[in-house]
């Protein structure tokens, strides 16, 4: 590939600033650059009367009042002070967690450290489609059950939670939910009323806004929940995480929500098209597999394995114009494969073979076509170089070779 | 990660790709790795029977940038070696040549152990 385009296919990973936002966010660094919290001159007042407007944006987008919302430097920081601060919190009523085995890592290691502090997890498995099943859920409920932590919508395949359902099972045990918005919120509609969401974390990076600003929503009424800080020093967002807010990036995120609210249905309508189009003509081609739910899921976004293919190898064919991720070892600096896939029950090979496609509020019809045509080509390249292609296409079964590991 | 010059074009120009008749009897083969471990390479080498000299090699690989350009490299080398002299090919020097990250190092390895499972295949198809 010489042509010198460059498309943009990764948005899971993280999305272009809008320059709008970009545009919000400017008087914010040199002109009225005060500390939000200083209440006794115009420079303060007019940070803080920002960040009201910010907040007022991003409770409108999720269906909260401006006074549940949290801001954090993103998912991350949010998904710690949820789960720590919820365990924290609630200690007296008892220290189980429940979640799933397909969560991010920002909710899976916070789990882990607070195993080694004492308390109890139950990772929940996931069926073939990436979905939890109800019934298991309600049954690991335990008295000493203080958070139920599920992702609204999967990083890796897409697929989205029965957020309903799930809440329903939590208020009738009496159990806290949880919910990663990160790869829902300003994608598609969450209401966090209407679902009977208590926490929620999100961050700006994923929806056009900057990086290093999170938000984690706590609901003030029915029920009423508090969270004990993680981060001390000043008091600062009703005690619950201290620190200078991040003024240009709350902003930022405060314009990317307003104008997610805005444009979102329509961004949905014609991305989820675009990702059809390159579903359909990618799946044309022999042995590809499809990852995840294909009704329940994000509208931009797919994940295929292209069997008898490696991840990265095949990326390589490409990655000067196109950028992607993949679910192979060979791509992640821990050297394993995605564990998103491994819950699925795929084999570690078809998570070696996997490409995680995620288009944007700027991804054109036209980079649509470049990437179906030189997906195939580095398909077809690569499966030249693959002897268990070869193999396969000698009708060799390849489940019942045995294979000479090191 | 930032690949070396040499590694792309390995990588873009793989050498020798193809398949041996691994019924041959001066045809030794190796297939070492596992679709499970993300790599599985096939490499294969035609001795010639007057010289003990190797006189052709083919590989094919499934896995990574790292692991095509080591298998790739690994026969260049190969041809033209004795036998002796090819079982002395470390994986270090394809690290070396390739300037592989260490996070990639294990491709070379898997390398290594392609050429020395042809080998033995070999020699077990003309044991004496």
């Amino acid at each position: 590939m010489s042509d010198k385009k460059l498309i943009y296919l990764d948005n899971n990973a993280t999305t272009p600033v809008d320059p709008r936002v970009v545009e919000a966010m400017l008087p914010y660094f040199t002109q009225h650059f005060g500390n939000a919290a200083s209440r006794n001159h115009p420079f303060g007042w007019a940070a803080e009367g920002a960040i009201d407007k910010a907040r007022e944006q991003i409770a409108d987008l999720i269906g909260a009042d401006p006074r549940e919302i949290i801001f954090t430097s993103g998912a991350t920081e949010a998904d710690n002070l949820a789960i720590k601060g919820v365990a924290e919190m609630y200690k007296r009523k008892g220290n189980h967690i429940i979640t799933l085995e397909t969560e991010h890592k920002a909710v899976l290691d916070t789990c882990k450290k607070l195993e080694k502090e004492g308390c109890e997890v139950t990772y929940l498995k996931v069926n073939r489609q990436g979905l939890v099943d109800l019934a298991e859920l309600e049954a690991a409920i335990r008295p000493t059950t203080v958070l139920v932590a599920i992702m609204f919508a999967n990083n890796e395949i897409g697929v989205v939670q029965p957020m309903k359902a799930i809440s329903d099972i939590c208020v009738k045990h009496q159990v806290l939910f949880m919910t990663d918005g990160t790869q829902a919120v300003g994608k598609i509609p969450v209401n966090v009323k209407e679902l009977g969401i208590h926490l929620m974390a999100f961050t700006g990076h994923k929806m056009y806004g900057p990086k290093g600003v999170g938000v984690l929503y706590v609901s003030r009424k029915g029920p009423r929940v508090k969270v004990t800080s993680q981060m001390d020093g000043g008091g600062h967002e009703r005690g619950m995480r201290s620190g200078t807010l991040n003024v240009p990036g709350i902003v930022g995120m405060g314009k990317a929500c307003e104008l997610c609210k805005q444009e979102m249905e329509a961004d949905a309508t014609r991305l989820s098209k675009l990702r059809d189009k390159l579903e359909t003509e990618l799946m044309k081609v022999e042995e590809v597999v499809f990852n995840g739910h294909s009704e329940y899921r994000m509208p931009h976004m797919t994940n295929l394995s292209f069997k008898h293919v490696e991840g990265e190898g095949l990326m390589m064919t490409f990655n000067q114009n196109i950028a992607l991720s993949s679910g192979s070892a060979c791509t992640s600096a821990s050297l394993e494969p995605s564990y998103v896939l491994k819950a699925l029950g795929l084999g570690d090979d078809l998570a070696h073979s996997s490409l995680r496609i995620s288009l944007g509020r700027f991804t054109t019809e036209e980079d649509i076509d470049f990437a179906i045509k030189a997906i195939r080509e580095g398909v077809n390249h690569m499966r030249e170089l693959s002897p268990i292609w070869e193999m396969y296409q000698e009708g060799i079964d390849l489940d019942s070779v045995e294979w000479a590991e090191h | 990660m930032a690949y070396s010059d040499k590694l792309l074009d390995h990588f873009k120009k793989p050498k020798n790709v193809g398949t041996l008749d691994k019924n041959q009897k001066n045809v030794g083969t190796g297939l070492v790795g596992a679709p499970e471990c993300g790599d599985v390479m096939r490499l294969q080498i035609e001795v010639d029977e007057t010289s003990g000299l190797i006189k052709d090699a083919k590989f094919k690989t499934f896995g990574c940038g790292s692991a095509i350009a080591s298998s790739s490299l690994a026969t260049e080398w190969l041809k033209g070696k004795t036998l002796d002299e090819a079982s002395s090919i470390d994986n270090m020097d394809i690290v070396e040549e390739l300037e592989l990250p260490p996070v990639k190092i294990h491709c070379s390895v898997l390398a290594e152990d392609a050429i020395k499972s042809a080998i033995k295949d070999y020699k077990s198809k003309n044991a004496e």
